[in-house]
């Protein structure tokens, strides 16, 4: 194969990989900002994937299906939602707890969806005029479909929002200092809800282009932890969504390369590299200046409550 | 959150034991219901499918012995955990410790070359290192640097795995297997005896037993025991005492991993006899300890009951696969549930509520 | 308004008032912080708040701004009555508070904390550009220079100061409230605050002003409201008083409880503390030199008001804190470089502050309690197992010795009393025949019962031989059981003074930073 027809398949691969993660990891950087550490990512993605083939299969519709799938995210991390912010329960067990439940229901409801492929899937689009340009052209902008470039979009949309906008600045006060937030009359409990509710709806939207996109059919595990991968990479990203979209694209490179690399890395060990660098950034970030600046926002995980509890 | 005038909720200053286990009871009993429902949506009619898993794991001896058998990493793992949690380590990387004494033991069958009496406690020996070292790594960061648990030892749950999977692709593939990846067969003294006619490799039964038992004295009746405790309920305290984070950390991390791991060398030497994929080996058994040691309250003799409940569940879910044609998977279902519902019905131990008309202050 | 010793009430005139807070009451378990308390603050006033911790400012400025309801009086604003459910509703009225502790969200911007929780009329977008003209704007009128665009934890203290003041500019306060702002401030820093507060008086605001610093008072305000165990002592005009006059209102005597009070047998040096320095938890230097003898058979008062060095001398004391420089030496060894345990070992008990928090496991019974510093030696604990039997005996002995009143000893210690905790608290560092006792406010919120049977230990303690470092916020506490009295200020030891010699006003001077003495014994 010529180096080109190379970087193209590499490239064009990397997108295609790349943007489930980017949507599911947006959504938990959202999350972690207000606060809440969400491990069902997992969970929520594989029910939105299934949603998405259930609908675009019956409908035809794709984008329906990708419809569905955000909106059967955002339901599902809603019992995460109650069970933290409401109960103010052990926020680790129940994102497990969504996981399971995630996987075992989508196994369950979607035994009888297995095998059939889609024959609707989302179209490719080709970019006119950006598709000429060499090299860059047909990998980016060829062959693709709408949402990949949506990914785009959202990664800066909503970093913009985060860190350009009032929303953005009570998003980040509640994940903070959600004691100084709540005497300036932030309600606490209610941006908490909505950014698991924006998480839900990513990652489930995330797996929603698995089954309607990428590979256009329904299996059983088919996000193949990919939502692990997700929790790994909010870390990596240091909770920026910018950086999110880098990290998403470099882990789908990652992932695509270790096939390719077959003859000189064994496959399965570079798949090790998105769980140790995250562990190394968290080693790296665990010193005190670069904690301040770029580490986990500091309410994560503790549950908020006014007062003596 | 705003209750309504007619609901007052008041802190309960120490639930009693009584109090908690009707509470956990109810849980189970308020999941099974709601699975019940799914059941019904299915069109399969729950009373058939809750018989089923009754007479597939209590009903005959294959049953009995099959839902043992997917006790016993359960157990195992579940005393680990429960004197983890203890210490408010929050070790969800159990599969991966489970998967690095698997990796261990099939190291030493295969290729250590030791005589044949020496091969099976080799394996459970290094098999509780290696689980205690894959432990001992989160460990070291929490207590060094304060690296979160939770992160740290999920991500290494996916490294174990990615290691797995190239040792059975590429060093340790078996010649004999024809292109499978799977390592070799054990040889004969490298496989843990069963109970005659089950699949119960008993000397990891036994261990699990005794580690229970060990476990809930240690942490009960002993020094170390006390420190983990009082570490683990009130570390502020536990510092005022002079009592070492450090040292509870790791001691519960080694003990926890080293469990584990020698869960990991049950399933290798006493099911499989080869090392393969690591989805074979464990089912998410490092998962569903966690809510064996939480619904037994982190008390390992209580963990015995527990493991042996959700092993009866591990077996129903064998068991509907083939009477109803419902996929495995219902398993998670029935686990999520339940654990919802018991961390859902923590806030009821917390707190009394009571409805009626408004009291007076 | 309540006189004492024929000073001069101020009068204020209804109609200018801004504020008036009347007959509030506030009580907590097992303490009444406002007790009936009437002030008036004027428009254009600095108005200070004088008295110790515990008489009741922090709690009756926290009630103006929202943070906590009154259980009696009421408020009212401009001559109308107002109920300020929140902090909220308290900007809402234009008061603005500035915390010891801030509220601010480190990893924020400057502009970005100013904005927060504030829905702009601009929409959801930050406009920046007009947010730090304002903010620009308002820094440059008062003199609180800031960068906008820094990270909050990239400011130091009194910058961050500035940036609550603005906070509260930003959002038309009019009303100023500062608790306890230059505890944290340089002498420089200070000057420049007290520069910004006239010129906010100048253009029409009204601050009122937390303090027990009577320096402070004298230089800066135009009248003082002296507030003592939650009641209101005088308010009197800054120009017609004086410190002498305010330590005494501040200080006071009450009811004495009865105690029997043995002649001191004082023995050996057991404690030689030299020029201890150490910082607290923000890194600030919280002791700067002290130095003292503790002998045994004597109880040694440390006077003061918290947050002046007591908390970290406790915890230097009991290997809970490393000094940087200096020494306590308990016979040979250096107390100041020993861990927690090694402490513990030597015979020195601790009674801390958070006798909940980390006195006791709250979900553990009595009895474990009861062992939670000796369980590593026998009789407690044989090889490695725990002697259940001995911890039992112990616990029934203690339980009684102590009068700790539980159903029996596997009680779990959430369940008790203040009362009964403490005594728990005292029956576990106690046993054992320690040779130093460490005491940190030991009878801060207990019923009078309990106050005087610990009271009564302690002294109990000091006649058996012990040498007694007790802390406490209750100088009527200190005044009873000390054999002498020193007295902590900005991390200094301002004087000691043996107890018979004690003269509250200068005690009070000593304790709001006006006066040393040579320390001589």
């Amino acid at each position: 194969m010529s180096w080109e027809s190379w970087i193209v398949a590499t490239l064009s691969r990397t997108l295609a990989y790349g943007t489930p993660l980017l949507f599911a990891t947006l959504g938990e950087i959202y999350t972690e900002r207000a606060g809440v550490l969400n491990l069902g990512v997992e969970g929520m993605m594989i029910v939105g994937a299934l949603s998405a083939f259930v609908v675009a299969y019956t409908t035809g519709n794709p984008w329906l299906g990708v419809l569905v799938s955000g909106v059967v995210g955002g339901a599902f991390s809603m019992i995460h939602a109650f069970a933290s912010i409401t109960l103010r329960a052990n926020q680790v067990v129940s994102g497990l707890a969504l996981t399971m439940l995630g996987l075992g229901l989508s196994g369950v409801v979607g035994r009888s969806w297995e095998g059939w492929p889609l024959w609707t899937p989302l179209r490719e689009v080709t970019v006119p005029g950006l598709s000429r340009i060499p090299i860059l052209g047909p990998a980016l902008f060829e062959g693709q479909n709408l949402l990949v470039y949506i990914a785009v979009l959202m990664a800066i949309i909503l970093w913009f929002v985060l860190y350009k906008t009032r929303i953005g600045v009570t998003i980040r006060s509640v994940g903070e200092d959600p004691a100084t937030a709540d005497s300036l009359g932030v309600n606490v409990a209610r941006v908490r809800y909505l950014c698991v509710l924006v998480g839900g709806i990513l990652a489930g939207i995330g797996g929603g282009y698995l089954s309607v996109a990428y590979r256009p059919s329904w299996t059983d595990g088919m996000t193949a932890g990919m939502g692990w991968i997700v929790i790994a990479l909010t870390i990596f990203a240091f909770w920026n969504p910018l950086l999110g979209l880098v990290g998403a694209y470099f882990f789908a490179m990652l992932f695509h390369l270790s096939f390719r690399l077959q003859a000189w890395l064994a496959p399965e060990l570079l798949k090790t590299m998105p769980y140790v660098l995250a562990i190394v950034v968290l080693i790296v970030v665990s010193r005190g200046t670069l904690q301040k600046r770029m580490g986990a926002p500091s309410a994560l995980t503790i549950p908020y409550s006014r007062g003596e509890d | 959150m705003r209750l309504p005038g007619w609901i007052t909720v008041k802190r309960r200053p120490a639930p009693s034991p009584w109090l908690v286990f009707g509470i956990s009871l109810a849980a189970i009993a308020a999941a099974l219901i709601v699975a019940g429902i799914f059941f019904q949506i299915y069109g399969v009619s729950p009373f058939r499918a809750y018989g089923d898993i009754l007479r597939g794991a209590l009903g005959s001896k294959l049953g009995v012995t099959e839902t043992i058998r997917r006790m016993i990493p359960l157990l195992v793992i579940g005393v680990g955990l429960s004197v983890a949690l203890r210490a408010l380590f929050w070790n969800i990387g159990a599969d991966g410790q489970l998967l690095m004494g698997a990796v261990a033991a099939s190291g030493i069958a295969l290729f250590s070359g030791l005589p044949g009496p020496l091969l099976l406690p080799a394996m459970l020996l290094g098999g509780f290192l290696a689980g205690a070292a894959w432990g001992l790594v989160p460990a070291i960061l929490k207590a060094r640097l304060g690296i979160n648990d939770v992160i740290t030892t999920l991500m290494l749950n996916y490294v174990a795995i990615s290691i797995v999977e190239w040792l059975i692709h590429d060093p340790w593939k078996g010649p004999t297997m024809r292109g499978f990846a799977y390592t070799d067969k054990f040889p004969a003294a490298a496989i843990l005896p069963t109970i005659a006619g089950t699949r119960i490799h008993w000397p990891t039964l036994l261990i699990g037993l005794v580690a229970a038992i060990l476990l809930f004295l240690i942490v009960k009746r002993t020094r170390v025991g006390f420190e983990i405790r009082v570490a683990g309920e009130n570390p502020h305290a536990a510092r005022f005492s002079g009592i070492s984070q450090t040292k509870v950390t790791l001691f519960a991390m080694m003990i926890s991993g080293g469990l584990a791991g020698i869960a990991g060398v049950g399933e290798v030497a006493g099911i499989h006899h080869m090392l393969l994929a690591p989805n074979n080996i464990s089912l998410g058994y490092g998962y569903t300890a966690i809510i064996v040691a939480w619904l037994a309250r982190r008390n390992p003799l209580a963990v015995i009951l527990t493991s042996f409940l959700f092993g009866v569940i591990m077996r129903g879910g064998d068991v509907i696969k083939v009477s109803l044609g419902l996929p495995f998977q219902l398993v998670n279902v029935f686990n999520g549930l339940i654990l919802f519902f018991l961390i859902g019905s923590e806030i009821l131990m917390r707190y009394r509520i009571r409805v009626g008309r408004r009291q007076q202050a | 308004m309540r006189t004492e010793a024929g000073l001069t009430n101020s009068v204020s005139e209804g109609s200018k008032a801004v504020v008036e807070m009347k007959g509030i009451v506030k009580r907590f378990p097992g303490v009444v912080a406002n007790d009936g308390i009437d002030l008036a603050i004027t428009r254009g006033e600095i108005h200070c708040l004088l008295g110790e911790n515990g008489a009741g400012k922090t709690t009756l400025m926290r009630i103006l701004y929202g943070l906590y309801q009154p259980d009696g009086g009421e408020i009212l604003l401009g001559g109308e009555p107002v109920r300020i459910a929140s902090p909220k509703a308290a900007l809402a009225h234009r008061i603005g508070m500035v915390h010891q502790h801030f509220h601010l969200v480190p990893t924020l911007s400057v502009e970005e904390n100013i904005v927060l929780g504030l829905s702009g009329g601009t929409g959801p977008f930050l406009r920046l550009r007009r947010t730090r003209e304002r903010i620009e704007q308002l820094a440059e009128e008062y003199g609180l220079s800031v960068d906008p665009t820094a990270k909050v934890w990239q400011l130091s203290v009194g910058q961050q100061q500035r940036v609550e003041i603005l906070k509260a500019l930003y959002r038309d306060a009019d009303v100023l409230i500062m608790d306890e702002p230059t505890s944290v401030l340089t002498p420089q820093e200070v000057d420049a605050l007290f520069g910004t507060l006239r010129t906010l008086v100048d253009d029409g605001l009204t601050v009122v002003f937390i303090t027990h610093k009577l320096d402070e008072v004298m230089e800066v305000s135009d009248r003082v409201t002296v507030l003592r165990k939650g009641k209101v002592v005088s308010t009197v005009h800054t120009a017609e008083t004086s410190k002498a006059q305010l330590a005494t209102m501040m200080v006071g005597r009450e009811v004495v409880f009865r105690l029997e009070k043995r002649p001191p047998h004082r023995g050996e040096t057991v404690l030689e503390v030299d020029d201890l320095h150490a910082h607290n938890d923000r890194g600030l230097p919280a002791l700067r030199g002290v130095s003292f003898d503790l002998h045994a058979g004597e109880i040694l008062g440390v006077a003061g008001v918290s947050g002046n060095g007591q908390h970290e001398l406790s915890e230097v004391l009991t290997g809970l804190r490393k000094a940087h420089r200096g020494s306590a030496i308990l016979e040979t060894r250096d107390l100041a470089s020993c861990s927690a345990r090694e402490v513990a070992d030597l015979g020195v008990a601790h009674v801390p502050t958070e006798r909940i928090r980390m006195g006791t496991v709250p979900t553990m019974t009595i009895q474990e309690n009861l062992i939670l510093k000796s369980y590593r030696t026998p009789p407690f604990c044989r090889w490695v197992f725990l002697d259940d039997k001995a911890a039992n005996r112990h616990a029934c002995e203690a339980m009684e010795a102590y009068q700790i009143s539980a159903p029996d000893e596997g009680t779990i210690a959430k369940t008790l009393s203040g009362g009964n905790i403490q005594r728990l608290v005292l029956a576990r560092e106690l046993c054992g025949s320690p040779k130093l006792v460490v005491a940190a406010h030991p009878t801060y919120g207990l019923d009078v019962g309990a106050t005087e049977q610990i009271r009564q230990v302690l002294l109990d303690q000091r006649d058996r031989g012990a040498g007694i470092l007790l802390i406490s916020e209750d100088l009527d506490e200190i005044l009873q059981l000390s054999d002498r009295i020193l007295v902590l200020f900005e991390g200094e030891v301002m004087g000691i003074v043996p107890c018979d010699e004690a003269d509250l006003e200068e005690i009070g001077l000593m304790m709001a930073g006006s006066h040393r003495r040579e320390v001589t014994a």
